[in-house]
């Protein structure tokens, strides 16, 4: 037999009697008033940066800036200027050199300022992690109150990867003292359009 | 015989201070989560959704690893099942020796550390790099981890510098976290860029989709699965949970108890290689079919691996990880590693003080107290105690069952702790040992009653 089959037995075999799955009750669990409000409390408290805007008129003018600069800037956001399509292809040692990368969410979480971001909306999935600096936007009507309601709205498995990110990167490793910038974005500021 | 529990936590608490700063930073870590949890009307709701959703798994675990296989299949991801640790190790070494694989990244994987994949590979002329801040620090010292979330707990910043001055080049006597992590953060990018394979665990791994979630604050996952065009995501095969929708429990869970964080920064879900890229799950069995097995203990599966166990205990907070001689240390670690090996690990679940605070703090409800309870006596049961503890408790025992005896024993106990104090405050008296011995009291409680309780006129 192989150790699958062994496993499996073993598991039939030492597996209790079947007990029920709960239901889970929407209404027994925490709503927020202002949505937006307990967003940005929420991830401002843990290293990220959000912002309100009525357009995209002024995300354009920073990314037209940014791309001015010269330095190795990615949009992925179709609303902001041309996509840069061709990082799909990139390797990660060309990645590296990433400073910057806009990047669309499809929806924020208020209870723990989560933007849930699907592959397709990273372009390349390292993209989002191998940036110094990330800039996330959302639509104001896409944060929901938790994580149960974000889960109602996302499909986990219909694209080959997808991520809640909350934040920026950071660790506590050396003696519980908070540092923000471990392996992935330094900062993250999250642009939530009305 | 190997150092037990007592002998090696009486190593860590020679050092008083750090043992305070150790019990302290641990302590916060837990009122943190407090914090966290109370923030949540729903908490209590939350847990017991999350014990129900584990015990309704683990109830129908055949059926959902076989739709998880079939699912992760059709997803075009390669399934290997492992019996064992040692298993597990040839199934990774044989993908690493088909692909010619030099360079390995890993992040925090609990399981390879129950199945010494390191040392194993390591033993085979095979190096990886762990990525985990934490984990790296300890393999640098080649120290194992002593917390399941925080690696180098027991490391003061100035071990760090040191380390890291060794090993990184960092200026000498610079001991600013800040400094530090920037350093590792560069030394880790090469090594993330340069990787063949990446090794992550799995954090939860659902059947309905096929695909599994890990879960990191520093990124570092993401960096090497992203990055090297293999990946193998290393899990017990309790990981298993029925459905997406099942992620919003765990996630509200998971990261409040373990960190007091409302979520970790990544919480990466992955479902298809990339193009381009071979992914691979190792499912581990290494004793847990027999754990399910076992009633008293099978809830002990249950498991997220949160350490809000560790961090409230007051035996782990002042004895520190690697005093539990294994893998995975505190609460939780001493009610699964007997299953792994009864006889080496039969002292684990004496080192406890039954409080039950453990329990109290669980995120998915196991009952670590009573169990912790349960297996001292399937352990005396099987004569692996060791002998001054069956000895005092036959005694005890003995003693317990005799009224007149016991109340005898206590009257001599109180006279001689008055009289002749060297009697217990000496050497041979373990309980003595980095402990004050409290005042005797003038009457036993039997003898207070009498003359005060309802029975007095």
């Amino acid at each position: 037999m192989s150790a699958k089959e062994n496993i499996l037995n073993a598991i039939a075999q030492n597996q209790p009697e079947l007990i029920p799955l709960p239901a889970i009750d929407l209404d027994s669990v925490i709503d927020y008033e202002d949505l937006y409000a307990q967003f940005k409390l929420v991830l401002e408290g843990i290293g990220g940066k959000v912002e309100l805007i009525s357009g995209l008129a002024e995300l354009q003018e920073e990314l037209k800036a940014d791309k001015e600069s010269g330095s190795f800037v990615v949009n992925a956001i179709g609303a902001l200027g041309d996509v840069d399509n061709h990082v799909v292809s990139l390797s990660a040692s060309e990645l590296e050199k990433l400073e910057k990368a806009y990047v669309e969410g499809t929806i924020g979480v208020a209870e723990n300022g989560a933007v849930w971001i699907y592959e397709s909306q990273m372009i390349n999935r390292l993209v989002p992690f191998i940036c110094q600096h990330l800039v996330l936007v959302i639509e104001k009507k896409n944060i929901v109150p938790t994580l149960h309601h974000a889960y109602e709205i996302i499909e986990a498995g219909r694209e080959g990867f997808g991520a809640f990110i909350a934040g920026p990167s950071k660790t506590a490793d050396i003696e519980q003292s908070l540092v923000i910038g471990a392996h992935g974005a330094r900062s993250a500021r999250i642009y939530v359009v009305e | 015989m190997a150092a037990k529990h007592a002998e090696l936590a009486e190593k860590f608490i020679a050092d008083e201070p750090r043992t305070d700063w150790h019990d302290e930073t641990l302590w916060f870590v837990r009122s943190k989560r407090d914090k966290a949890a109370h923030g949540l009307p729903e908490w209590e709701q939350l847990r017991e959704w999350g014990s129900q959703i584990k015990n309704h798994t683990l109830s129908n675990l055949s059926n959902y690893l076989k739709e998880f296989e079939e699912n992760a299949i059709a997803n075009g991801i390669k399934i290997h099942w492992a019996a064992d640790g040692d298993e597990h190790n040839k199934i990774i070494h044989d993908i690493i020796r088909k692909h010619n694989i030099k360079k390995i990244v890993k992040s925090k994987s609990m399981l390879t550390e129950e199945c010494h994949l390191n040392e194993y590979l390591q033993h085979n002329g095979i190096e990886v790099v762990d990525t985990d801040l934490g984990e790296r620090i300890v393999q640098f010292r080649k120290e194992p981890p002593s917390h399941i979330v925080l690696p180098a707990i027991h490391l003061k910043k100035e071990d760090v510098s040191a380390t890291f001055h060794e090993h990184l080049q960092t200026e000498k006597g610079n001991n600013d976290p800040q400094y530090l992590t920037e350093a590792a953060r560069q030394h880790l990018r090469n090594k993330f860029v340069e990787s063949d394979l990446a090794i992550t665990g799995v954090n939860f791994a659902i059947a309905e989709t096929g695909g599994f979630v890990v879960c990191t604050n520093e990124g570092n996952a993401d960096m090497g699965a992203h990055t090297a065009p293999v990946h193998i995501a290393c899990m017990g095969f309790e990981k298993l949970i029925p459905k997406a929708e099942h992620l919003s429990v765990f996630l509200r869970l998971l990261a409040r108890s373990a960190t007091g964080q409302p979520i970790t920064t990544y919480s990466s879900h992955f479902h298809r290689p990339r193009p381009g890229q071979e992914m691979h799950i190792v499912i581990v069995d290494n004793g847990r079919s027999r754990q399910l097995g076992r009633e008293d203990f099978r809830n002990s599966l249950k498991c997220i691996r949160c350490a809000a166990c560790f961090n409230t205990c007051p035996v782990y907070r002042r004895s520190g990880g690697h005093s539990y001689h294994t893998a995975v240390a505190g609460p939780i670690g001493s009610i699964l590693n007997p299953n792994l090996d009864m006889k080496a690990n039969a002292d684990l679940p004496f080192a406890s003080t039954l409080c039950g605070s453990c329990s109290n703090v669980c995120p998915v409800k196991i009952n670590i107290h009573e169990q912790l309870w349960k297996w001292r006596q399937v352990i005396s049961e099987e004569g692996y105690a060791a002998t001054s503890k069956k000895v005092a408790m036959e005694g005890m025992s003995f003693v317990l069952s005799n009224p007149k005896l016991y109340r005898f024993a206590g009257k001599m106990g109180r006279g001689v702790m008055k009289l002749f104090p060297f009697m217990v405050n000496n050497k041979l008296n373990v309980w003595f040992k980095q402990r004050e011995m409290p005042e005797p009291p003038k009457e036993s409680f039997r003898d207070w009653y009498l003359k005060n309780g309802k029975f007095k006129k």
